[in-house]
């Protein structure tokens, strides 16, 4: 056992932010969105908007991190111990069984991590983002500009913000559950949270040991 | 004591801040200061019409006033005989007609009907003298009314029933030293009575603003701007800027709210852009009729009723009519919430000759859709009723409502309504089937005045939410708040709550497993331990 420097600053603090400010998207965007009263329609919407700019700019200097560290390799995404890694959710997790695939300072991501938080970057958080841009600029071009948003219907800029949002929803809900399958329930969110987390040094177990022997580590 | 002062800076500082975040939206709006500004220099008349020898005089005729006023402003009578106010009707491509005359002379209304066969009663509001018939000489600029508008006496007053005339009590002499640019009682004399009494027909516009608060009206509130109607409604050559369309068609020369505030009036962005969609009088109007009541509507299917063979009225708690013979029953209606329709600024009439296409009949329709680029939503007045149609024709008709004499055939002295339309629609130059029954109304009615203070206007979530808002009726298009995708929220819902299941589900097999994997362990040690020594 070693202790590894894996979250480095800045990722720890754009992900807490980023975390934040999506509860807080979610929370007053369903409002918006007519699903509940917590601050009232006005300051509801007020309030998205703030929070969608803040948001906006810190994916901005997110991906600026992620070019300039060349650290957007670890979500290269990859087919090896994949499916290793489903099989071991859905049956190993149970025997106590140990992670298919090693995590290091840089392979800090199994392959199904790679896959999901690659979708997340690639596909919902732009859906969401773009979507909610259209929203946020809608009948900014009014009749006596260029017209460009106004012809595209809101009822569908909306349904895909929507779906966004309530897809990051289920991730935000699958995600924090996953962070408890570390060595312990809460040895990723201290890493997260401190930059430092205990890994191994041996070479990972081969599921098919696991299961002949499950109380061996 | 130096710490002490820093304590004081700091909580001075503090305080400050968290005034001003709670403060945000009293932000100073430069751009209303300065409207403000622009309004409260009122202006000097050059002239002080007391001062003229043309008017030191006696004046045995109105017309005798009209040609004193001529005598200096020798060609004023050609503006004013080219406007709606003295020609009462518009010339205006119409969709659907072409080119045609519209106006007070042919288009017809769910109040008193109509002006036809009922010109001696209706030319209270006109600006002229003598009009008893559509035969009235529209070329003859001695019987143009200037005191009407111009007087400042506050002492000049139309005669009921007397084509036209001042009443015989105004004097003249008065009158004519006095006159000066028009004030709200001069335009109220009409606006404000018409449909036969006080905020009968608009609901916006009503005696009590000539001396009412900020509340009731922002811009005409004593206690506020105290501006005058043309302050807004600006005449160049006589032609008043504004028009309503319960007699209009176009869209033109409209007065509007931008003219002064510009179509970015907010310090909030997001407000501003709702002004492509939204007028600023749906917000800015949260209810009409604040003072006194208006008509909501008015059924004319039971006007004619008799008391020991007299006619008779009936009074509510607030002293509006009830029910009247001569005119029907009434509904009135106070601090009123409009309703909302798209408007593009083009509207059709019902004019007399017509056919009823559709029941209720549309006395107006204002045109627009929310897919329409020029539309705008506006507050309006729905004004319902019934009133008499011809049943072979299919149109409305024309009674003759007012006459001199009983056996005039006039309805409101022989109560006969064959008679009156048959009376009425003759002097209309239309032919009746002699067959009538009542048919169902609607009128619509812009409400563009009684514009509140800025804190009293519509709050957001007043349409932006589920149910009951202000815009429920308005269909078709995404409204942020109240319109959302069934479908999506009921598999989005589902998909949230099966993810939720699956999780605790996950995590209850593992700590299940956990326990039990932990007791078969502590099995084996113990059994090491647990060894005979």
């Amino acid at each position: 056992m070693r202790k590894v420097y894996i979250y480095k600053r800045f990722e720890r603090f754009w992900h807490w932010v980023q975390a934040s400010l999506i509860i807080f998207l979610a929370l007053t965007g369903f409002e918006v969105h007519g699903a509940y009263t917590i601050f009232g329609f006005q300051k509801a919407a007020e309030f998205h908007r703030t929070a969608s700019w803040m948001l906006i700019g810190l994916i901005i200097f997110a991906i600026f991190w992620h070019l300039t560290t060349g650290e957007w390799r670890q979500y290269i995404p990859t087919t090896k111990q994949l499916k290793e890694q489903v099989i071991y959710y859905i049956s190993g997790i149970f025997k106590g069984g140990h992670h298919p695939t090693e995590k290091t300072g840089l392979s800090k991501l199994n392959p199904l991590q790679r896959i999901v938080y690659l979708g997340f970057k690639l596909v919902l958080v732009p859906i969401t983002i773009i979507s909610g841009i259209l929203y946020l600029l809608y009948k900014t071009f009014d009749q006596n500009n260029l017209i460009v948003i106004e012809d595209y219907p809101l009822a569908s800029i909306a349904f895909w913000h929507t779906l966004g949002a309530i897809m990051l929803m289920i991730f935000l809900v699958v995600h924090v559950y996953m962070t408890t399958t570390g060595k312990t329930p809460t040895s990723n969110i201290k890493a997260m949270i401190t930059g430092y987390e205990d890994l191994d040094e041996e070479q990972p177990v081969e599921l098919s040991q696991i299961e002949k022997n499950p109380s061996k580590p | 004591m130096v710490r002490n002062i820093l304590l004081v800076i700091v909580v001075f500082i503090l305080s400050l801040t968290v005034f001003i975040f709670f403060n945000q939206e009293d932000n100073y709006n430069l751009k209303l200061e300065v409207l403000r500004h622009k309004y409260a220099l009122k202006p000097i008349p050059s002239v002080k019409h007391s001062k003229l020898s043309a008017l030191q005089r006696d004046f045995k005729t109105p017309q005798d006033v009209t040609e004193a006023c001529l005598s200096c402003h020798t060609e004023t009578h050609k503006e004013v005989m080219a406007s709606s106010h003295w020609n009462w009707e518009r010339v205006a491509y119409v969709e659907g007609r072409g080119i045609s005359s519209v106006g007070k002379k042919n288009v017809m209304n769910n109040f008193c009907l109509g002006t036809n066969s009922n010109q001696k009663s209706c030319a209270k509001c006109h600006i002229g003298y003598g009009m008893t018939s559509s035969d009235f000489d529209f070329k003859n600029a001695r019987n143009v009314d200037c005191m009407v508008c111009h007087d400042n006496s506050d002492e000049y007053l139309k005669g009921a029933s007397m084509a036209g005339y001042p009443d015989r009590t105004v004097n003249l002499e008065n009158v004519a030293l006095s006159v000066g640019s028009p004030r709200k009682s001069n335009c109220g004399s009409c606006h404000f009575f018409s449909g036969g009494g006080n905020n009968v027909k608009h609901g916006d516009l009503e005696s009590a603003m000539l001396s009412c608060s900020r509340e009731v009206d922002v811009h005409m509130g004593s206690n506020g701007m105290n501006m005058e109607c043309v302050a807004c409604h600006t005449a160049q050559n006589h032609q008043m800027l504004g028009k309503l369309y319960s007699v209009s068609t176009d869209n033109t020369n409209r007065s509007t709210c931008e003219q002064c505030h510009t179509s970015t009036p907010h310090l909030s962005d997001v407000i501003n852009r709702h002004g492509s969609k939204v007028s600023c009088q749906a917000c800015h109007i949260p209810v009409y009729a604040k003072v006194n009541s208006t008509k909501m509507a008015w059924r004319w299917s039971e006007a004619g009723k008799l008391k020991d063979g007299k006619p008779f009225e009936e009074d509510d708690s607030l002293g509006n009519h009830k029910y009247m013979s001569i005119k029907g029953s009434f509904t009135w209606a106070r601090n009123v919430k409009p309703d909302y329709v798209w408007f593009n600024g083009t509207a059709d009439q019902y004019i007399l000759g017509d056919t009823i296409k559709s029941v209720p009949v549309q006395m107006n329709t204002l045109h627009g859709s929310h897919n329409d680029r020029q539309s705008r939503i506006i507050p309006v007045k729905i004004h319902v009723g019934d009133q008499i149609y011809d049943k072979v024709y299919h149109q409305l008709v024309q009674p003759k409502l007012y006459g001199e004499n009983e056996g005039d055939s006039a309805f409101w002295k022989d109560f006969n309504w064959n008679e009156a339309v048959a009376a009425g629609m003759k002097k209309s130059g239309l032919s009746y089937s002699g067959k009538y029954g009542f048919v169902k109304t609607e009128m619509y009615w812009p409400v563009n005045h009684m514009v509140s203070p800025k804190g009293g206007a519509v709050g957001c979530a007043e349409c932006h939410t589920r149910n009951n808002g202000r815009l429920a009726k308005l269909t078709g298009f995404y409204l942020p708040g109240r319109d959302h995708n069934q479908m999506l929220d009921f598999v989005g819902l589902w998909m949230f709550i099966l993810a939720l299941v699956a999780v605790l589900g996950h995590a209850s097999i593992r700590i299940f497993m956990n326990i039990a994997r932990n007791k078969f362990e502590k099995q084996i040690i113990n059994y090491d331990e647990d060894k005979p020594v």
